[in-house]
């Protein structure tokens, strides 16, 4: 290997990069785009469900429920219903997500046999949303119950019951708000670079081939290694801007809390970056139309990435196949690790397997590289 | 003009069949990611690993443990002894909940005390934390509400309090909350549009690249017939998708399908509209594939999160709500889930029909005009 070969290559390179301003343009700003969008569209907190209120009784007591519902904050009542036919219609528009029945002899139900019904419809095609939406429900019966119950004790002379409340008190660690961004911002890093580092390599040498000027890379006396490096170095330099970039928006604008080893992380980012980039060449270097390519690296990319990681969904909760699978996501080991740096203040000594993970990773995939490409023209 | 439009069709199908990885490619993929996203996208938060600490071994005490292990939503790791044990457990990742039952629990609750409970979760995944707390204050509840039933049934003479409003609970569309039902019909939707949008995006900046564009300028084929040739293809290409992987989704997943194909049909060939429409401004935007593919990359992700597919449109701030509006699978994806799960026919969906025939109109409408412009 010369020293001079491999720096004329990559001189080559970053001129090529230089030269197409638009694709270095989208390498740069993607991260900011991508950062703002996502760091600030994805959210599970769900607040003010839309409720419909049909109410066939309109008692007294009927209406103290309505108010409770409103009075919780959790929904806001867009609607009151009277027939069946227009939960249905309400429904199937999406005017609400749940309709709330007060049947016409609730409160003489109530008091005579001592339980009434409430029917909640709900429309549960978002299952996420409905499960919130049916615990804020539960909440506001179950204080309704309660009081009820203390009404109807004081007025039947019933001793007030000795029993104690358990005073519940939840302590939220690492996470204290259980703001969803702190939990996605750290993964959002990870889907960018994995992102920025296949676009920018995957297409790298089938472009040679395609515009014909393999034949000359060819002709010279560069070596594959040369090659690789070549191409590689002048993108790693881009992706590590982008990764340090997205680490200070992270902790500067979106006020992540930043608690570990940064150490730990540049060389986790490092890492990770050479992954990527390696993966994008190994895929070009294979596949010759740039096309082909193209997708190709969308389903090993983008794919993986976003479903397998435990960015969004949480690997856990998947069947045993699809976990086994997502342990040859490289991502899955970078997303753990900037979590664990970020929230839980995790040092080098608290991340070994991951790191060594992504570390069989990057000498795999460099190995593989260093071999794919062959200087031959078939 | 039908006849030049017919050749230059021909042409695209030849290049198609030349290339004879591009079949596979077309459908391998789709059928892997049908498969893995439909088994990996769910938020249903089953088996949290928790840790118990019982310092006050009572009956009590007992009983509130056995309340977490009946719900089948807590999984028991770990029977710690002290609470250094239990730091650690959450430390190392090795519970995600803790239960901390402190001594003297039973007796407060007897003597009509407040007894306290410490619950610890690890925060990282908020999502999965804040499910997980909803099913711990609901244990509570529960647990008190027997207690007290137990402590008024206790006292001789008095009649126990039988006063109680329950919730009746119907879930309609998706009765047993399942929520591959939710997600399953989305992941038709972004499979669809990332294919078809990189593939027209790519269309016309390949003649480009490779200088075959010219060749084709000085034939007599007119824009409107160059663009229609590039995009029916794939026109086709995006529907037979759509039927494959519906296909796997009802068969392999067995999603419902209750509502109308002919209703799925209209709305796809909508949805494909705007699909080609964005994937070919697209490709005016850009001069070599790499462009292409990078303004692919750079714009696939936010219109897959900001969809609607995971996170409710209704919890993004204001202003990427209105960016939502023109979003493509925003508007699929409510027609898609509408028709598999609730059946809903044609007129409730007009306005997200019209939303799509709008952005599809659009795009092509600018995408011919800049495409015009950069032929003369």
């Amino acid at each position: 290997m010369s020293i001079r070969r491999l720096l004329a290559m990559a001189y080559k390179e970053s001129l090529q990069i230089w030269r197409d301003p638009r694709s270095l343009a989208i390498a740069l700003l993607l991260p900011l785009i991508q950062m703002v969008l996502l760091g600030y569209g994805v959210s599970l907190d769900i607040k003010r469900v839309p409720l419909c209120i049909d109410d066939q009784e309109h008692s007294q007591f009927s209406r103290a429920l309505v108010e409770r519902f409103v009075a919780s904050g959790w929904f806001s009542v867009v609607h009151d219903l009277d027939t069946d036919r227009s939960i249905r219609d309400a429904m199937d528009h999406g005017t609400c997500i749940g309709v709330v029945t007060i049947p016409v002899d609730f409160s003489r139900v109530l008091a005579t046999t001592g339980s009434a019904g409430v029917q909640t419809v709900f429309d549960a095609t978002d299952v996420n949303t409905t499960n919130i939406a049916l615990g804020y429900a539960q909440g506001v019966i179950a204080q309704t119950t309660a009081d009820f119950a203390a009404q109807w004790a004081g007025r039947h002379g019933v001793r007030r019951a000795t029993i104690g409340t358990v005073d519940y008190e939840p302590r939220v660690w690492f996470n204290e708000g259980l703001e969803s961004r702190n939990f996605i911002i750290p993964g959002v890093i990870a889907v960018i670079l994995a992102l920025i580092g296949a676009q920018l390599t995957s297409l790298t040498i089938s472009r040679e081939w395609e515009r014909g000027t393999m034949e000359q890379l060819i002709s010279t006396p560069v070596t594959a290694l040369e090659v690789m490096l070549g191409k590689l170095i002048p993108y790693f330099f881009v992706g590590l801007f982008d990764a340090a970039f997205c680490l200070v928006a992270a902790i500067s604008w979106f006020d992540v809390p930043f608690r570990g080893d940064m150490a730990t992380l540049l060389a986790a980012t490092a890492l990770f970056t050479l992954v990527v980039l390696g993966i994008g060449y190994v895929i070009s270097v294979w596949i010759r139309s740039q096309l082909g390519a193209s997708q190709v690296a969308l389903l090993l990319t983008m794919v993986p990435v976003t479903m397998l990681s435990g960015y969004t969904f949480a690997i856990e909760q998947m069947p045993a196949p699809i976990q086994a699978l997502s342990l040859l996501v490289y991502a899955r080991y970078y997303v753990t690790i900037l979590r664990a740096v970020f929230l839980k203040g995790s040092g080098i000594s608290d991340l070994m397997l991951p790191i060594l993970a992504l570390v069989l990773y990057a000498a795999a995939i460099v190995l593989i590289a260093a071999h794919a490409f062959r200087k031959r023209l078939d | 003009m039908l006849r030049r439009l017919r050749v230059m069709l021909m042409k695209e199908f030849l290049e198609l069949r030349r290339d004879k990885w591009a079949m596979f490619r077309l459908v391998v993929p789709l059928l892997i990611q049908m498969i893995v996203f439909g088994y990996a996208a769910t938020f249903t938060v089953n088996h949290v690993a928790t840790a118990v600490l019982d310092l006050d071994r009572s009956q009590a005490s007992r009983s509130l443990v056995s309340h977490f292990v009946a719900t089948g939503r807590f999984q028991i790791v770990d029977v710690a002894a002290t609470q250094a044990q239990i730091t650690r457990d959450i430390d190392a990742g090795k519970a995600d909940l803790a239960v901390v039952i402190h001594a003297g629990f039973a007796r407060k609750l007897e003597n009509g005390q407040s007894a306290p409970l410490q619950v610890v979760v690890d925060g990282t995944n908020s999502n999965t934390a804040l499910i997980a707390l909803g099913y711990v204050s609901q244990i509570v509840a529960q647990f008190q509400a027997e207690e007290t039933r137990k402590a008024w049934a206790a006292p001789a003479g008095a009649a126990p309090p039988q006063i109680a409003v329950a919730l009746q609970e119907r879930p309609w569309f998706n009765a047993g909350l399942d929520d591959r039902w939710f997600f399953i019909p989305g992941v038709i939707g972004t499979l669809t549009l990332v294919q078809v949008v990189n593939l027209t995006s790519f269309a016309v900046v390949r003649e480009r690249e490779m200088g075959t564009l010219e060749q084709i300028m000085v034939s007599p084929i007119t824009p409107v017939e160059f663009i229609l040739g590039k995009t029916l293809p794939f026109f086709l290409i995006g529907l037979g998708d759509v039927v494959l992987i519906t296909v796997v989704g009802v068969l392999w997943f067995h999603i419902p399908f209750v509502g109308n194909p002919f209703v799925v049909v209209v709305g796809t060939s909508l949805f494909l509209l705007a699909a080609l429409g964005m994937g070919l401004l697209m490709s005016t935007f850009s001069r070599t594939q790499q462009q292409a593919f990078a303004l692919n990359f750079f714009l696939i992700n936010p219109f897959f999160i900001l969809s609607g597919f995971a996170f409710p449109i209704a919890a993004m701030p204001t202003v990427l709500q209105w960016f939502t509006l023109i979003n493509p699978l925003r508007y699929f994806l409510i027609v898609i889930r509408a028709v598999f799960l609730k059946g809903v026919g044609l007129h409730v969906l007009l306005p997200e029909f019209a939303a799509m025939a709008i952005l599809g109109a659009v795009m092509l409408g600018l995408s011919m005009l800049r495409f015009r412009k950069s032929l003369d």
